[in-house]
C-alpha cells in the first residue's frame, strides 16, 4: 500500500468535494427555502468562469477578475430571482423544471453567441503554477489553493448561517417559511440575498475550476447532477448537510477512480476491470445516494423540521 | 409531462410524401453533387467541428464550387457528440436531402451508430476522421472510404518511437469509448516495454476533465512515460494539469491527437510552455512539403488566420478525395461503379501527399514523429522530426473481405 499517494488521492478528492460544496450550498438553499428548484444553477457556474476569464485576460490579474467577476454573478443572480424565479415559487416543480430548462439553453446560447464555441482559459499567476511539496507528497499548488478558498467560504458561510441575525431568518426559512412570513419579515428580500448568494457561490466555483479545465459552454451542466446528488444526500436545505455530503462524495468519487481497478482485478480479468472500473466508478455516487435514501429517506442531515 | 407526445399523422404523410416526391425527381434530374456534413458543432467539442467547417469550405473555394462542372451543394448536421443524434441525422440527409455522399465524423462511436443509415441507402459513405477498427475489418464496405487514417496506427507509430527511445515501462491514460480503447490497442501492440498502468476515463458530453486522481497514480507508478490520447478540449485541460503537477521533468509525455492546432493558441495563453518540445505521431503536420499541403495550409491560414488542425486536414481531403471520384466519373454521380473506382485510385493532391488504398479503403500512408515548437512568427504549432512508419497499413485490413 502506497500511503502518500493515498493521502494525495484523500487531497485531491477533498478539494472535488469543496467545489461541490460551493455549488451544493447555493442549491440546498434556494431548493430549501424557497422551495424551488433550480437547475440552472449551474450556468452561474459557467458564468462565472467566464467572467473570470475574461476580466483576467482583459486585466491581466486574477484577483482583480474574481472579486469583479463574484459582483457580476450576484448581480446576475439577483436579477434572475426578480425577474423569474421569484414568479414561480408558488407553482409546483415541473414548472420550475420547465422554466429554469430553458434558462439553461438561453444562458448556454447567450456564452456560445458572446464568447464562441472555443472555450477560454485562465492563465494562473506563475507563483500559484507551480507545486507544494511535503516531503514525498507534491500536490500543484493551485489545487491547494481551491482546497483553502473552498475551506474559507465553507467557514463564513458557517459563520453567516450560525452567527447572524440574516442567518437566522435563513435557518427559519429552511425550516418554516410560513412562520416566517408570519412573523413579518421581509421575505421577497430574504428570497433575493439567498439567490444572489447561491449564484455567486456557484460562480466562485466555475472562477476556480476554470485555470484547470477550462471555461467552457454547458460547463455546468453536468456537475449540477453531481450537486443535486449531493443536496439529496446532506438532506435538502441543510449546508452542514451539504458540507458533508460534497466531500463524502468527492472522496468516493476520487478513490473509485483511483482504486477501483485494482480492486476489481482481485476478482476478474486485468482487460475487464479496466472498462468496468470507469463505468462503475461514475456509478459509484448514485449507489452511495440510494443507499444512504434507503436508511436516511431525508439525507444525512435534514432540517429540523420542515412545512 | 405526463404524456408522451403522439406522433402526429399529418407530419407523417407529408415526410412520406416529400420522400416520395424526391425519389421521383431525384435521378431524373441532379444539376448538383449533394454533400452531407455531419460533425460536431455544439458543445465544447463544436470547435472542432468549426475546424472542419471552415476547411470544407476552402476545399469548396479552391475547386470554384463546382465538381465536374456541377454545382457542390453541404450540408452541414450537429451531432450534438452522440452517437444516437449522429444517426438522426445522417437518416435526415440521406432520405430527406437525398445527398450523394455522407462525410464528416469525429467520433468513432458516432460513426460506428450512423453508418448503417448511410451504407443501406446506397450512399457512400467518408470518415473524415473517425477510423475505428470494425469499420476497417469485419464491417468494411465497399461504399465506404476513409481520409484520415484507423484508430490503431497512429498510436502504433507511437509505440515503435518509444522503443526507438527505450522506454522500459509506460503509464497508459485514455478516454473509455471505442476510439479511446483502439489508441491504447495501438500503443500495447507495437510498444515492447511494461505497461505499468492505464486509466480508462469516462467520456462524451459530460466528460471526466479533471486528471488529478489519474495523474497522481501515474506519478506513483514509476512509469518511465506517459502516454495519453485526449482529444478535442480534453487535450488542453490535460495539459495544463500535467503541467501544473510538475511532472514535465519526471514524466516525459508522448501523445497522439491531444496537442494539435486548437488546443495550443489556448495552451499559449495560459502560458502552459512544457508543452514545447512534447512529441507525437501523425500522419500529416502543417508543415509537410507537399503541393497540396502548401495550397491547403497556406490557404487556410490566409482565409482564417491560424493553422489548420488535422481535423480540417482530413476533411480538406475528403471534399476533394469526393471531386476526384465525380470527376472520374465524368460529372454522373448516380454510376456509383465508376465514383468508387475513381477515388480507389486517391488520384488527387491530398495533403498528405500520395498515397493508397487499402481493400478496407483505409489510406497505406505514412506516420511522421512531430515535436511542438515556435514559428517564426512565435506562434506554437508542430514539426515533423523524422518518419516512423512507411506506407503503413492497418492491422485489421486482414480481416476485411473485400
Amino acid at each position: 500500500m502506497n500511503w502518500d499517494l493515498l493521502i494525495i488521492q484523500c487531497l485531491n478528492g477533498l478539494q472535488l468535494g469543496l467545489l461541490l460544496f460551493l455549488l451544493a450550498a447555493g442549491l440546498t438553499l434556494i431548493f430549501g427555502i424557497m422551495d424551488f428548484i433550480n437547475l440552472s444553477h449551474g450556468s452561474f457556474y459557467m458564468i462565472g468562469a467566464y467572467f473570470c476569464a475574461s476580466i483576467t485576460n482583459l486585466t491581466g490579474s486574477l484577483i482583480l477578475g474574481v472579486v469583479i467577476s463574484l459582483i457580476g454573478v450576484l448581480i446576475v443572480g439577483a436579477l434572475v430571482e426578480a425577474l423569474l424565479a421569484r414568479r414561480l415559487y408558488r407553482n409546483d416543480h415541473l414548472d420550475h423544471v420547465l422554466v429554469t430548462l430553458g434558462l439553461i439553453l438561453c444562458f448556454d446560447t447567450a456564452v456560445h453567441f458572446f464568447w464562441g464555441a472555443e472555450g477560454m482559459t485562465i492563465p494562473l499567476p506563475p507563483a500559484l503554477d507551480g507545486q507544494v511539496n511535503m516531503g514525498d507528497i507534491v500536490i500543484p499548488t493551485y489545487r491547494f489553493v481551491i482546497i483553502i478558498a473552498g475551506l474559507l467560504v465553507a467557514g463564513g458561510l458557517y459563520l453567516l448561517v450560525n452567527k447572524t441575525h440574516l442567518g437566522m431568518l435563513i435557518r427559519a426559512g429552511a425550516s418554516n417559511r410560513v412562520m416566517v412570513t408570519a412573523l413579518g419579515i421581509n421575505i421577497d428580500r430574504l428570497y433575493m440575498i439567498v439567490f444572489a448568494i447561491g449564484a455567486a457561490m456557484a460562480g466562485f466555483a466555475g472562477m476556480l475550476i476554470a485555470p484547470i479545465t477550462e471555461a467552457s459552454v454547458g460547463m455546468g451542466n453536468e456537475i449540477i447532477i453531481i450537486a443535486f446528488v449531493v443536496v439529496i444526500v446532506g438532506g435538502i436545505g441543510s449546508v452542514k448537510g451539504a458540507f458533508y455530503g460534497a466531500l463524502l462524495i468527492g472522496l468516493i468519487d476520487t478513490l473509485g477512480r483511483s482504486y477501483l481497478d485494482d480492486f476489481l482485478k482481485l476478482s476478474m480479468p486485468a482487460n475487464y476491470a479496466e472498462t468496468a472500473a470507469p463505468a462503475l466508478s461514475a456509478m459509484m455516487v448514485y449507489i452511495l445516494m440510494a443507499a444512504i435514501l434507503a436508511f436516511r429517506p431525508r439525507g444525512l442531515f435534514p432540517p429540523a423540521t420542515k412545512s | 409531462m405526463k404524456t408522451k407526445p403522439k406522433p402526429k399523422p399529418m407530419g407523417t404523410i407529408g415526410t412520406a410524401l416529400a420522400c416520395a416526391g424526391l425519389l421521383l425527381c431525384s435521378n431524373a434530374y441532379t444539376d448538383s453533387v449533394k454533400i452531407g456534413f455531419v460533425t460536431t458543432l455544439t458543445t465544447p467539442a463544436g470547435v472542432i467541428g468549426k475546424d472542419m467547417q471552415d476547411a470544407v469550405n476552402l476545399a469548396v473555394d479552391h475547386l470554384g464550387a463546382k465538381m465536374a462542372g456541377k454545382d457542390i451543394e453541404i450540408f452541414f448536421e450537429d451531432d450534438g457528440f452522440k452517437p444516437e443524434i449522429g444517426k438522426q441525422k445522417t437518416d435526415k440527409l440521406v432520405k430527406q436531402d437525398d445527398v450523394d455522399f455522407v462525410t464528416g465524423f469525429i467520433w468513432s462511436h458516432v460513426l460506428l451508430a450512423s453508418r448503417k443509415s448511410a451504407l443501406d441507402a446506397g450512399k457512400f459513405l467518408i470518415s473524415a476522421n473517425a477510423g475505428p477498427s470494425k469499420l476497417a475489418g469485419k464491417l468494411c464496405h465497399e461504399n465506404f472510404f476513409s481520409t484520415s487514417w484507423q484508430n490503431d496506427q497512429t498510436p502504433m507509430a507511437m509505440g515503435e518511437v518509444l522503443n526507438q527511445q527505450n522506454v522500459k515501462s509506460l503509464y497508459v491514460m485514455a478516454p473509455n469509448y471505442a476510439a479511446g480503447k483502439n489508441m491504447v490497442a495501438g500503443v500495447e501492440r507495437t510498444f515492447k516495454g511494461e505497461i505499468a498502468g492505464k486509466d480508462l476515463t469516462k467520456w462524451g458530453k459530460d466528460a471526466q476533465l479533471d486528471f488529478s486522481a489519474e495523474l497522481a497514480k501515474a506519478k506513483a507508478s514509476g512509469a518511465e512515460g506517459l502516454f495519453v490520447f485526449y482529444p478535442g478540449k480534453a487535450g488542453g485541460a490535460f495539459m495544463k494539469q500535467y503541467q501544473q503537477a510538475g511532472l514535465v521533468e519526471s514524466l516525459p509525455l508522448y501523445t497522439v491527437f491531444t496537442v494539435d492546432s486548437i488546443a495550443l493558441p489556448k495552451l499559449q495563453g495560459a502560458n502552459m510552455e512544457g508543452v514545447l518540445g512534447s512529441r507525437n505521431t501523425m500522419f500529416w503536420s502543417p508543415d509537410l512539403d507537399t503541393p497540396g499541403n502548401r495550397k491547403f495550409v497556406s490557404g487556410f491560414r490566409e482565409k482564417y488566420g491560424k493553422y489548420p488542425s488535422f481535423y480540417a486536414a482530413q476533411a480538406y481531403d475528403s471534399i476533394m478525395l469526393i471531386n476526384s471520384g465525380v470527376e472520374g466519373a465524368g460529372g454522373n454521380v448516380d454510376d456509383m461503379d465508376a465514383v468508387r473506382s475513381a477515388m480507389k485510385q486517391a488520384n488527387f493532391d491530398s495533403v498528405r501527399g500520395k498515397y493508397t488504398y487499402g481493400n478496407n479503403h483505409f489510406p497505406i500512408q505514412n506516420f511522421y514523429l512531430r515535436e511542438v515548437v515556435e514559428d517564426a512568427d512565435g506562434n506554437w504549432t508542430s514539426k515533423i522530426v523524422s518518419t516512423v512508419l512507411e506506407n503503413h497499413q492497418d492491422p485489421y485490413a486482414a480481416e476485411c473481405k473485400l
